[in-house]
């Protein structure tokens, strides 16, 4: 059911909201960005309607509440181990359309991947919901619409789209039709989605083994530095790596962490006795690549990536994502031909 | 299998005995109840240090076998233990490896180093099967010294064909020298397009163990391998283990040839 209220009705509802759930949300933080003197939107918790950044794509995935970039698991004491606690008061994330099928893939590693669900990725995962920000038009590095994650139209318990100093809310929780029916007047909507990207990618439907070979990786070898940024904003980026530490100079006690790992950065693949799986950048850029728009697809059925662009914004050597896709696009049908 | 347990947190897990291979490789026989079969494989925990997937070496009633060699963090820690101590684990993880394959039937187990600890439990099976003559096992070592399990290698050499060798050795040394890739031509097999094969090792001895197989006339599908990569949780959520669409931890770490030749890093 759709309402649409005034700018005093949304800060009433955030602050209504704001009772029951912890709200995460994109905020803009001048001055933070890439470079000195950028602004850059990242996600924080957020008390009032003003500072939620309806407007711009965050730089950084809500990601960050599922996944911390450091998490522990559990403490150590001389023969316990004891789980840490968890945050269980509800929280309510505001995302946007390419996020929501992002949260998809968290959900099908963390959830289904394997015969275990991931026990710390449920216990905050139960408590979220979200709320869908509309797009009103394309951002400027997306692809949302070649991956298919330009739209939804369930998963959320409310949409916004501001539209001509109003906002607009499509309401799919029935819980809170009475407090938008309060606040403001029914109305027809439908998020806003993009049926078309600046940017465009063509995604081949099987890649063959001769493309691992292939020199359109070796351009990755000069020009990445295996920072692994675009990995850690990627929304659909799940990897870990168990990390123990101890506080204490007798070390008898500690904690087990999981940390964000990149398949980017050197170290992802180093096992005992110094060997390591892939070793230069272009082996690592093609693993990565073929992961988002291949290898998941033959694992799960789908893709991975949502086209949401973050990884061309993040990266300091101005690689693009989707230049390569349809870099491998091109090499794999030019083998087509030659075969 | 939704258990209501934490996945994550190990049990903890006596140690009944240990064995002292070498300097730098000990099996540790840890109280263990529950299903277990070779090839599959044990995050060994040491809090405050980490953790470290180990393939079971024995199954025993009460007890798993961990053969593990000294190479860091957590393993250099491991070996500070002894009897009656404690270790942590949880698992088992991995596949495993269906026996019901091997036990009719030629059978060629071709193992090197370490890699003899997750096919230890299925040559001990091969050597009580009916037609023991048929069931071939090469295995290799650096050097005499480095040689493990000792007691099964005499009792497996009474019961099946075992061909034992090592990659160098000093003088006066009257055993077999040499890769074991040397000595796969030299297996007397009959009838190669229906004989079985396993292959554990480093990964190049994987390799080349399983050219020299195909180029004796082995079918692919007749092959079978053990993958070892990074891994982080054994669950299928760390990633580090990932290969194509593959997971070692999940989907392996026991791999036909058919599938494992695909499968590029
Ligand atoms: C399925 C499987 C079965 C294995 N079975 C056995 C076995 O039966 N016996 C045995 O001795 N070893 C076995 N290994 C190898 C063993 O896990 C490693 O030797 C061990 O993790 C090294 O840990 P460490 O902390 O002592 O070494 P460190 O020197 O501290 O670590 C050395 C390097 O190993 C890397 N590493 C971390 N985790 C792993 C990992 N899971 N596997 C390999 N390297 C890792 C680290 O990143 C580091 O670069 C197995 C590995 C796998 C994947
Ligand atoms: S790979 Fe890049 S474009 Fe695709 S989902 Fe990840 S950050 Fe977004
Ligand atoms: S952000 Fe750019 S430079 Fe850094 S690892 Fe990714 S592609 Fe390489
Ligand atoms: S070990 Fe973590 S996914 Fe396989």
């Amino acid at each position: 059911m759709g309402f649409v209220l005034s700018e005093k009705g949304f800060e009433k509802l955030i602050r209504h909201l704001s009772d029951t759930y912890r709200l995460y949300a994109p905020v803009l933080k001048p001055g933070e960005g890439r470079f000195t003197d950028t602004d850059v939107v990242r996600y924080d918790f957020v008390k009032d309607s003003a500072e939620i950044e309806l407007s711009k794509k965050s730089d950084y995935s809500f990601k960050e509440i599922l996944t911390p970039l450091s998490e522990t698991l559990f403490y150590f004491t001389e023969q316990e181990m004891k789980e840490a606690d968890a945050d269980e008061q509800p929280v309510l994330v505001f995302l946007r359309n390419c996020d929501l099928h992002a949260l998809r893939r968290l959900d099908q590693i963390y959830l289904q991947n394997g015969t275990s669900q991931d026990w710390f990725y449920n216990r905050i995962r139960r408590n979220l919901s979200f709320a869908l920000i509309g797009c009103a038009e394309s951002c400027e590095d997306g692809f949302c619409v070649s991956m298919g994650a330009n739209k939804n139209v369930e998963g959320y318990l409310f949409s916004i789209d501001q539209e001509d100093g109003k906002f607009l809310f499509d309401v799919k929780d029935f819980s809170l039709l009475p407090v938008f029916a309060d606040l403001g007047n029914e109305a027809e909507v439908t998020p806003r989605f993009v049926t078309e990207n600046k940017v465009q990618v063509s995604i081949p439907e099987t890649v063959p083994n001769s493309i691992y070979q292939n020199p359109i990786w070796d351009e990755y070898n000069t020009r990445c530095i295996g920072c692994g940024r675009c990995n850690f904003v990627c929304p659909t980026c799940t990897c870990y790596t168990m990390q123990d530490v101890f506080y204490t100079e007798n070390g008898k006690v500690g904690e087990r962490r999981r940390v964000a790992a990149s398949c980017m950065v050197d170290g992802y693949t180093n096992v005992a006795g110094g060997g390591q799986y892939r070793k230069s950048s272009a082996e690592r850029m093609r693993f990565k690549v073929l992961h988002k728009v291949y290898d998941f697809r033959r694992r799960f059925g789908y893709d991975m990536c949502v086209g949401c662009g973050r990884c061309d914004m993040a990266c300091p050597e101005y690689i693009s994502f989707p230049v390569c896709i349809n870099k491998l696009n091109r090499a794999v049908k030019e083998g087509q031909i030659h075969e | 299998m939704s258990k209501l347990k934490n996945p994550y947190i190990p049990f903890s897990s006596r140690i009944l005995s240990i064995i002292r291979h070498t300097q730098k490789e000990y099996t540790f026989r840890m109280e263990y109840k529950g299903e277990v079969i070779p090839g599959q494989f044990f995050e060994v925990s040491v809090p405050k240090y980490g953790e470290a997937p180990i393939s079971v070496s024995g199954i025993g009633e009460g007890f798993v076998d961990l053969t593990i060699r000294k190479v860091g963090r957590v393993t250099d820690e491991v070996f500070e233990q002894y009897e009656g101590q404690s270790l942590f684990l949880r698992g088992p993880y991995g596949n495993g490896f269906d026996l019901s394959l091997y036990e009719t039937g030629e059978v060629i187990v071709v193992a090197g180093g370490t890699g003899v600890s997750p096919v230890r439990g299925v040559i001990s099976a091969l050597a009580e099967t009916t037609d023991a003559k048929d069931k071939h096992v090469i295995v290799g070592f650096k050097s005499p010294e480095d040689m493990l399990f000792r007691e099964d290698l005499k009792e497996w050499s009474d019961k099946l064909d075992l061909i034992l060798t090592v990659d160098g050795a000093p003088e006066g040394y009257d055993g077999k020298i040499g890769l074991v890739t040397r000595y796969i031509p030299e297996v007397p097999v009959r009838d190669v397009k229906n004989a079985r094969a396993i292959v554990v090792g480093p990964p190049p001895m994987m390799r080349f163990s399983v050219k020299g197989l195909l180029e004796k006339g082995f079918e692919e599908k007749n092959i079978w391998v053990s993958q070892e990569r990074k891994m982080c949780c054994g669950l299928g959520k760390c990633g580090h283990c990932r290969i194509g669409e593959k997971y070692v931890c999940l989907d392996g770490p026991v791999f036909n040839y058919v599938e494992s030749k695909e499968m590029i890093d």
